[in-house]
């Protein structure tokens, strides 16, 4: 028996990285088939591929193997998509960016951020007269670990592209 | 030429020579060269009725179904059609008009987003911003519709485009038949994997109570002969699903019935008690499993279908394959007949035998001599009076379920509902649409009060056209199907299902010139329905029926063998039915109403 109230004890976190036709409305298509077939979606991003006419679409979403199937087999279904894999988490390699304005309005303040930046491989990209604006790329876990150490001082504001993916030539 | 030509043009090379359709100021441009062209376009008075007219035709013929209507409010119109043919996977395409393309988004007078509308009920939608890419369009809407599963398309066109010039290349085109558009991400599996076969062929041969269920796959991918010959061979009893019916002659010995809600009682606790099912073109809707957990749990299933997202969607599957039914089916038999058939027989004859046996026991009585009359007698009256080659309709309710019991459907195409999205309203329409599409076959309108009502305005049509449809109207002036839940499930509190007395069918016939009897009494259907047919016009009945009958029923959420009521047995098979039968006395259901 399968439905789509997934079996909480199996849900895991899956990246889904599909190729579709760039024509309009599939991104609609994509995130209302999510909506509509109550699968659970964290994140998505869409970029242009390396085909003319094709876009790189990664989606983040949570199930059990179960609905993982299901949510490929109704990717699949949609006539513009053309691609569907689910990444084996250990065969792929998960990156995101984010841009993260801190407070900084004395000179003891900026030089620790700067500090932390580095630390995290991060970039400084702006500096206003109080604040500071950093650029980080990385695993998801690894932002969040910048971000909690940058609450210190105060975020103003953070955005995130959501993570996309790729799948690893060499195995680890 | 044109946008709008080009529409024709293409429609036209396609074998769409006719169309339902309702004009508006959205598709003016389209209509006027409608107006001078070969097209047959049928003006239906709503265009719900054109949708399902279309979804009719298609199911009826198996060709596509087109239909035509203006932007906004006749586009939305259209939908509940598209819905229809959507869940229950039938060809059609819907074109509508759009606001020019430098309005759109605008919010201009009778603009929708009818492309947006479009995505979750179609296979696909398209808008051409240009003229030049109608061709392709409307030859990839009609591949897309038809090939693989099929499925409604729409094709939703501004005005300015069925306006603007075709580049002259394309124009001078002598026919469009070789552009389409490329669809990489579209290629249905056809053939079956022969690894899943030979595992599907090896289960098969080891189980003792094989049992087929087949679905509406197989009436499309018109796999009945096939079918049939795989049940001789592996010797298993056939049962359908609602949209199954007629894809195995219903008179054959080994027919067991429809499964589900209603489903006759020697189905259901024969896919209960089978060890090996063979589901072929069906996607185990709710209705036809009950309550999941408790569907068929000592079969082994393997499924057959070619959408592979309705494997294991609802119902975990052991061997899954992937493909058209006819093809898959063919590689079966091929596959089985390798074997030592006769072994195989030896295993399950005693549940074939048996099936059998309970199937006689629990014939349905169909003759009644009594007033109000039965709709089991009248569906014996109207089967007396018609031919296997006669087509029905039917609308939503007790009337359908009452037609899928009692009434044999012997070949595909010939019994057509809307099963997956239940539309009251569709039986009445889809009757036009497939009489159209089948002008030599008897078609037959199975409806009831409550959803003919929904779609009456049509009767215009069917006198205009000369539509020779004979609408056989179960009158019980009730929305029957939900009284009746209301009286079982609800304390008989009957909120708002009864329809009182208006109208009086005979006069509102009457209004659209279209002849019509009152039934009251034994006999009358069956000699008003030969007398319609010699005489070749439509003709409407008012049958009064019995409005206390009631369907037997697996209440929601039960398993399928929770069957509530029961059907009077034939007579003149008691003796029969007292006999005893070893497989089937260990199963417990229920028995009338208890
Ligand atoms: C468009 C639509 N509205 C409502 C329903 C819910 N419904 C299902 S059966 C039914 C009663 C149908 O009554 P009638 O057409 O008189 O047929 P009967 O059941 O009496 O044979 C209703 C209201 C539906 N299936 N479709």
């Amino acid at each position: 028996m399968i439905s789509n109230n997934t079996n909480k004890e199996n849900m895991k976190s899956h990246v889904i990285s599909t190729l579709v036709e760039n024509k309009p409305g599939v991104l609609q298509k994509v995130a209302s088939l999510f909506t509509r077939r109550g699968f659970n979606i964290e994140s998505i991003t869409v970029g242009k591929s390396e085909t003319k006419g094709m876009a790189a679409m990664v989606m983040i979403s949570k199930g059990d193997e179960k609905v993982l199937e299901q949510i490929t087999k109704q990717l699949n279904k949609l006539i513009e998509v053309v691609k569907v894999v689910d990444l084996d988490p250990d065969y792929s390699i998960k990156r995101e960016l984010a841009l993260i304005k801190v407070k900084a309005d004395n000179e003891q303040k900026r030089s620790e951020i700067i500090q932390h930046t580095n630390i995290f491989r991060g970039k400084i990209i702006d500096i206003g007269p109080s604040t500071l604006t950093i650029e980080i790329t990385g695993d998801p876990n690894k932002i969040n670990a910048l971000i909690s150490l940058l609450q210190n001082f105060g975020i103003k504001k953070i955005v995130r592209t959501g993570p996309t993916a790729i799948a690893r030539e060499t195995q680890i | 030429m044109k946008g709008g030509e080009a529409i024709i043009k293409a429609l036209i090379e396609q074998g769409a020579n006719t169309v339902f359709g309702y004009p508006g100021g959205q598709v003016l441009p389209l209509y006027d060269m409608i107006h001078d062209s070969d097209l047959n376009h049928i003006l239906v008075r709503h265009e719900q009725s054109a949708s399902h007219a279309a979804d009719g035709f298609a199911r009826a013929s198996g060709k596509i179904g087109v239909c035509i209507a203006t932007s906004g409010p006749g586009a939305t119109n259209l939908v509940t059609g598209i819905a229809t043919a959507y869940m229950d996977s039938s060809p059609v395409v819907a074109i509508t008009g759009q606001v020019p393309t430098h309005l759109i988004g605008n919010d201009a007078f009778q603009e929708v987003d009818m492309f947006g509308i479009s995505m979750p009920i179609t296979k696909h939608a398209y808008q051409p911003k240009n003229s030049s890419d109608i061709p392709a369009i409307i030859n990839s809407s009609f591949e897309l519709a038809k090939n693989g599963r099929p499925g409604p398309v729409v094709i939703d066109v501004p005005k300015n485009v069925q306006e603007e010039e075709l580049d002259e290349k394309i124009a001078n085109l002598t026919d469009f038949s070789d552009i389409t558009l490329k669809t990489p991400g579209y290629n249905p599996t056809i053939k079956g994997n022969i690894r899943q076969i030979k595992k599907a062929s090896k289960i098969i041969s080891n189980s003792s109570k094989p049992i087929i269920l087949a679905g509406g796959g197989v009436v499309i991918s018109g796999a009945s002969e096939e079918l049939k010959e795989f049940s001789k061979l592996i010797q298993a009893p056939v049962t359908t699903t609602l949209l199954g019916k007629g894809s195995f002659p219903e008179d054959e010995d080994s027919f067991l019935g429809m499964i589900g809600m209603h489903g006759r009682k020697v189905a259901n606790l024969s896919i209960d008690e089978s060890d090996c099912i063979i589901a072929i073109g069906c996607r185990f809707s709710d209705r036809s499993t009950g309550k999941v957990e408790d569907f068929a749990r000592n079969a082994k299933i393997i499924h057959i279908d070619i959408d592979p997202a309705e494997i294991g969607k609802n119902i975990e599957i052991d061997v899954p394959i992937v493909g058209d039914a006819k093809n898959i089916l063919k590689s079966l038999i091929k596959n089985i007949n390798q074997l030592d058939v006769k072994k195989i027989n030896e295993k399950s004859i005693e549940w074939y035998e048996d099936s059998l046996m309970f199937k006689r026991e629990c014939i349905p009585r169909i003759t009644y001599n009594e007033t109000p009359l039965k709709p089991q007698q009248i569906l014996k009256e109207i089967s007396n009076a018609i031919d296997e080659d006669s087509i029905i309709t039917t609308d939503v309710g007790q009337h359908q379920m009452w037609a899928a019991h009692f009434f044999n459907t012997l070949k595909p195409r010939k019994f057509i509902t809307s099963g997956g999205l239940g539309t009251m309203g569709f039986g009445f329409p889809s009757a036009i649409g497939a009489k159209v599409a089948m002008p030599d076959n008897t078609v037959i309108s199975i409806t009831g009060d409550g959803g003919f009502l929904m779609v009456c305005q049509d009767l215009a049509t069917v006198k205009d056209y000369d539509i020779p449809l004979i609408i056989c109207l179960f009158n019980n002036r009730k929305l029957g199907m939900v009284y009746q839940w209301q009286n079982m499930f609800y304390e008989e509190r009957l909120s708002h299902t009864d329809l009182g007395q208006t109208p009086d069918f005979l006069k509102l016939s009457e209004s659209f010139g279209i002849n019509a009897e009152r039934i009251t009494d034994l006999g009358e259907t069956e000699k008003a329905m030969k007398a319609a047919k010699k005489d070749g016009e439509a003709i409407l009945l008012d049958i009064v029926i019995d409005k206390d009958e009631e369907l037997p029923i697996v209440p929601p959420g039960c398993g399928i063998t929770d069957i509530l009521g029961e059907y009077n047995i034939e007579n003149d098979i008691t003796g029969i039915k007292n006999g005893k039968n070893d497989t089937f006395d260990t199963i417990s259901y229920k028995k009338g109403g208890d």
